[in-house]
């Protein structure tokens, strides 16, 4: 894509995980790639044509693909990864619901489910099972079966409801 | 108990819940360059030149590999323990391709962009042989050898195409059959099904300070992995580190050595780091898949339900190269025949052989899971055929607690097994919990409808083992810290199960400690002791018995030193909440106390303990499925009701992670029994290479799951422990389809039931 060197590097203004950022993006390069080179690893890459939804961010809240979405396109925007959420000190009562569960196997669909629940309820505090499933069907897990998955959302929704958020 | 049977959070959990960079490629070096590979667009062929030149031409191009340079020594890419059961019959690079996808050259590159021009720029002039993508062609008269080369080893009969073969007998076949009073014979076909782990393949390889070669891999078997890329590239062992940071799921695929040989030998080469990952493309066509069977099996049984003889016929189709071919070609016998064990004559024979497709490897289940497809379907209909309730006659022949069955001693790992009696099993408490919950007695031969939807319900029993008899070792180190504090470090793989975590509530419960006192570091073979690796659902039961061994030991000596502290016999006391405390007289003491007055104070050591656990048989987990499904006679869909499965793994260690193994394994069963399935152009290309064409199952795809876990005690496990990772993937293919034959009266031999297969099936059942 980019094998004419001379080509010129784009400088944009976007903010992540709350913070300002002015860098250089290569012409063509995908947020994914963006991302991962700022060092946001959350940003998991599976499959690379939008299939897995591993590498699922939220840009203005809202869930994207990163590797279908071309760095370009934020400039100006708010983007949001799993570090933006919670840290090991502090982290996130979704996070805590995941743990709690065991919702997690190998934890490289985990980012993206996470944000993308997180999205789901910032829209429907108070999902059903069927809401759930229908929510983090783009993303792909081959370890859990998805059942502990939607335990950990609706059991995240309840403490959401309860006032256990942020 | 305290910590063992606890749901305690997974002990990696909280850096993978926040993205913390944990995985092989979250951690590159500086100065890293991109690793990639050439791959053949023929079936089968002969390179009859390549030419590198213009490639190496192209400015950032550093390093291009191919059979001309570099060594040709036979190995294997199964990560088995040595010597391996399975040919050496592959090469770094060869001059020969043996399927779409297999390798022609690697290339190094200072950037992702120059290393796939670099590969378009290399010529490459082949000779197209005539391919052979039939099984039972490529073992016929006139097929093109696949294997013609001098130098591989172990192939059973390299000229007829047969990596490897089995022929077991028990009792007298003829008269087993001729003394039943019913007979019934099917045909079971499993077809090329694949892992999909989320993280594919990948590595990073680099020369360290003291210019070792350090491997840092997404692997099950770090130390296999440093046994083999040692063989394959003539690099002492000593000189190779393989670290295992987290991995993004493997179930099997990840047991092969498959990109470490290519990232190191590109590493040597150019003395650069160097980083290689498969595409998800690359992940379908040249990782591995599960091992495609055809399989004949015909039961004979007395009138009154006793299964008396057993026949099983395996053609096992290992595609390109012969790994894993003659072990998971053993398990389709050795995981499945002992089930029915009142069956006094068996006979059990196959052939697993080569074509010119991509190349199969262990997968989850590793033959149990074809085996047990046709097993389960053809006691289905053995029980009709009797007039029997299929529920009953599984009761009436499975095996107990107590009993043994001769095929423990006749089948073992590629060689003889070991006599086993069975010393735990709750499988019939497995079958009727089970039943209750599906509502078997309401729901079974009474079908119902709700318009085009025909409801029925199916079971099938499994069981599996628990690591590989007299073969499978782990070691174990524990470490004090003064603070009263250990270090846990293992061999073991975690490869996202929550074996780290299982093996430190082992631990913990040993010491009297919380989980948070003990910090586990799997694997690294420069810092962490030796284990066979993550398969064979090894880990609980076989590092989980190091782990015990380790503690212990370390329990001894702590107790030593305040034994000296308290001032009563080290018999007197016990390890209990961070404490040796007194039994008799109740004084304590922290173990804080200990660890400083052992590393500082009097009569110095460190307490440290290893231990090492050989496998000394194999107890199996066991599990009762059941499926509810409904299908839509117009349309063929078969949907998934409910799907129930009630399973022993012995005493669990950790219920929701043994949970999650079962209803992971479950969904992706269900996966392979209604949609997975590579497809192969006529020239032997997958047509099928992504996500959107090979469909795995998603949420919204998932029925009602219900697990439970019905514990049995196993004195040679762990705190009663066996294993739970492989054996519910064996399930679902036959319990779907006993269910799609209870609500439609059609039975379905191939998986998977897509929509057409079910309509064709239900349209030659009208037609007579």
């Amino acid at each position: 894509m980019t094998r004419d060197a001379s080509k010129k590097m784009l400088k944009i203004y976007f903010e992540l995980n709350g913070e300002p950022m002015y860098v250089e993006i290569k012409p063509g390069e995908m947020l994914l790639d963006l991302l991962r080179r700022l060092g946001m690893k959350s940003v998991k890459e599976g499959c690379r044509t939008g299939e897995c939804g591993a590498c699922t961010v939220l840009l203005d809240g809202k869930p994207v693909r990163s590797c279908l979405t071309f760095a370009a396109k934020i400039k100006g925007h708010r983007v949001t990864t799993l570090e933006g959420l919670g840290s090991p000190a502090n982290p996130h009562p979704l996070q805590e619901a995941f743990l709690e569960t065991g919702a997690v196997q190998c934890g490289f669909c985990t980012p993206g489910m996470i944000l993308v629940a997180y999205d789901l309820l910032s829209r429907n505090p108070d999902p059903t099972p069927e809401e759930v499933r229908e929510a983090i069907t783009g993303n792909l897990c081959r370890c859990t079966g998805y059942v502990k998955i939607v335990e950990a959302v609706l059991l995240a929704a309840k403490r959401r409801r309860e006032g256990v958020w942020r | 108990m305290k910590v063992v049977g606890k749901n305690v959070r997974k002990v990696d959990g909280i850096a993978l819940v926040t993205g913390q960079p944990v995985f092989t490629l979250d951690v590159t070096p500086p100065g890293a360059v991109v690793g990639k590979i050439l791959r053949s667009p023929h079936a089968h062929a002969e390179i009859v030149r390549i030419d590198t030149s213009k490639a190496e031409e192209l400015p950032g191009v550093l390093c291009i590999l191919h059979h001309g340079n570099v060594p040709r020594t036979p190995y294997t890419t199964a990560g088995q323990g040595w010597p391996e059961p399975s040919p050496y019959d592959s090469f770094l690079f060869d001059r020969k391709v043996r399927f779409v996808g297999d390798r022609v050259a690697a290339v190094a590159a200072t950037s992702e962009e120059i290393a796939d021009e670099a590969l378009r720029l290399i010529e490459v002039e082949y000779r197209q042989l005539p391919a052979v993508l039939v099984p039972e062609e490529a073992i016929g008269p006139g097929a093109p050898v696949i294997h013609d080369e001098e130098e591989s080893r172990g192939i059973h009969d390299p000229q007829h195409n047969v990596a490897a073969a089995i022929d077991i007998r028990v009792g007298d076949i003829e008269r087993g059959f001729t003394e039943s009073d019913v007979v019934v014979e099917t045909t079971c076909e499993f077809p090329y099904v694949q892992h999909v782990p989320l993280e594919s393949h990948c590595v990073v390889a680099y020369l360290d300070e003291e210019d070792r070669l350090v491997i840092r891999s997404a692997t099950q078997v770090p130390f296999h992995v440093r046994r083999i890329v040692a063989r394959a590239l003539g690099v002492p062992l000593s000189r190779i580190r393989v670290i295992k940071p987290r991995i993004g799921g493997g179930f099997g695929t990840k047991q092969e050595i498959i990109l470490e040989d290519v990232a190191a030998a590109l590493a040597l080469r150019t003395r650069r780091p160097v980083v290689m990952k498969y595409s998800r493309a690359e992940e379908f066509v040249a990782a591995r898949t599960r091992h495609p069977m055809k399989i004949r099996i015909k039961l004979g049984a007395k009138r009154d339900g006793t299964i008396h003889a057993i026949e099983m016929d395996v053609l096992s189709n290992t595609g390109a190269y012969g790994t894993h071919s003659l072990t998971v070609l053993s398990n389709v016998g050795s995981k499945t025949l002992p089930l029915y064990n009142k069956a006094p004559h068996l006979w059990f024979h196959g052939k697993a052989v080569y074509t010119n497709l991509p190349v199969a490897g262990a997968y989850r289940g590793y033959g149990a899971t074809q085996g047990y497809f046709a097993l389960e379907v053809a006691v289905d209909e053995l029980a009709e055929k009797l007039g029997m309730d299929p529920l009953k006659l599984r009761l009436a022949n499975h095996i107990r607690a107590g009993e043994t069955s001769p095929i423990f001693e006749k089948i073992g790992e590629g060689r003889a097994g070991k006599a086993q009696v069975v010393k735990s099993c709750a499988l019939e408490e497995c079958i009727r919990e089970g039943a209750k919950r599906i509502g078997w007695k309401e729901k079974h031969g009474k079908k119902t409808s709700e318009g085009r939807w025909v409801h029925g319900v199916g079971m099938a029993l499994s069981m599996q083992g628990s690591g590989i008899t007299d073969i499978d070792m782990a070691a174990a180190t524990i470490v004090m810290n003064e603070d009263g504090s250990f270090r846990l470090l293992v061999g073991a793989t975690d490869l996202g199960t929550g074996s780290d975590t299982i093996l430190a509530q082992i631990a913990a419960e040993t010491l009297g400690v919380a989980v948070e006192a003990i910090s586990v570091y799997s694997s690294d073979t420069d810092f962490t002791p030796f284990d066979t690796g993550a398969y064979a659902s090894s880990t609980t039961y076989v590092s989980g018995g190091a782990v015990l061994r380790a503690a212990q030991e370390a329990r001894r000596r702590i107790l030593e030193v305040a034994a000296a502290i308290l001032g009563e016999p080290p018999e007197s006391l016990d390890l209990e909440e961070g404490h040796a405390v007194s039994r008799g007289t109740g004084k304590k003491v922290p173990l804080s106390e200990v660890g400083h007055r052992a590393m500082y104070v009097t009569d110095q050591r460190h307490i440290i303990a290893t231990a090492s656990f050989v496998a000394p048989e194999s107890p199996p987990p066991f599990a009762a499925f059941f499926a509810e499904v409904a299908v839509d006679v117009e349309t063929g869909v078969v949907r998934v009701v409910k799907f129930v499965a009630a399973a022993d793994c012995g005493m669990p260690i950790n219920p929701a992670l043994a949970e999650g193994q079962l209803e992971g394994a479950i969904v992706q069963g269900i996966g392979h029994t209604l949609y997975e399935e590579l497809l192969f152009s006529p020239r032997g290309r997958v047509r099928n290479p992504n996500l959107f064409d090979y469909r795995i199952p998603t949420a919204a795809d998932v029925p009602d799951i219900e697990v439970v876990l019905i514990p049995s005690d196993e004195p040679t496990g762990p705190y009663g422990a066996k294993s739970i990772g492989e054996i519910g993937i064996n399930g679902p293919a036959p319990a779907i389809a006993n269910a799609i034959y209870d609500a439609i009266g059609v039975r379905l031999y191939r998986i998977p039931f897509t929509p057409e297969r079910v309509l064709k099936a239900l349209h030659g059942k009208s037609m007579g």
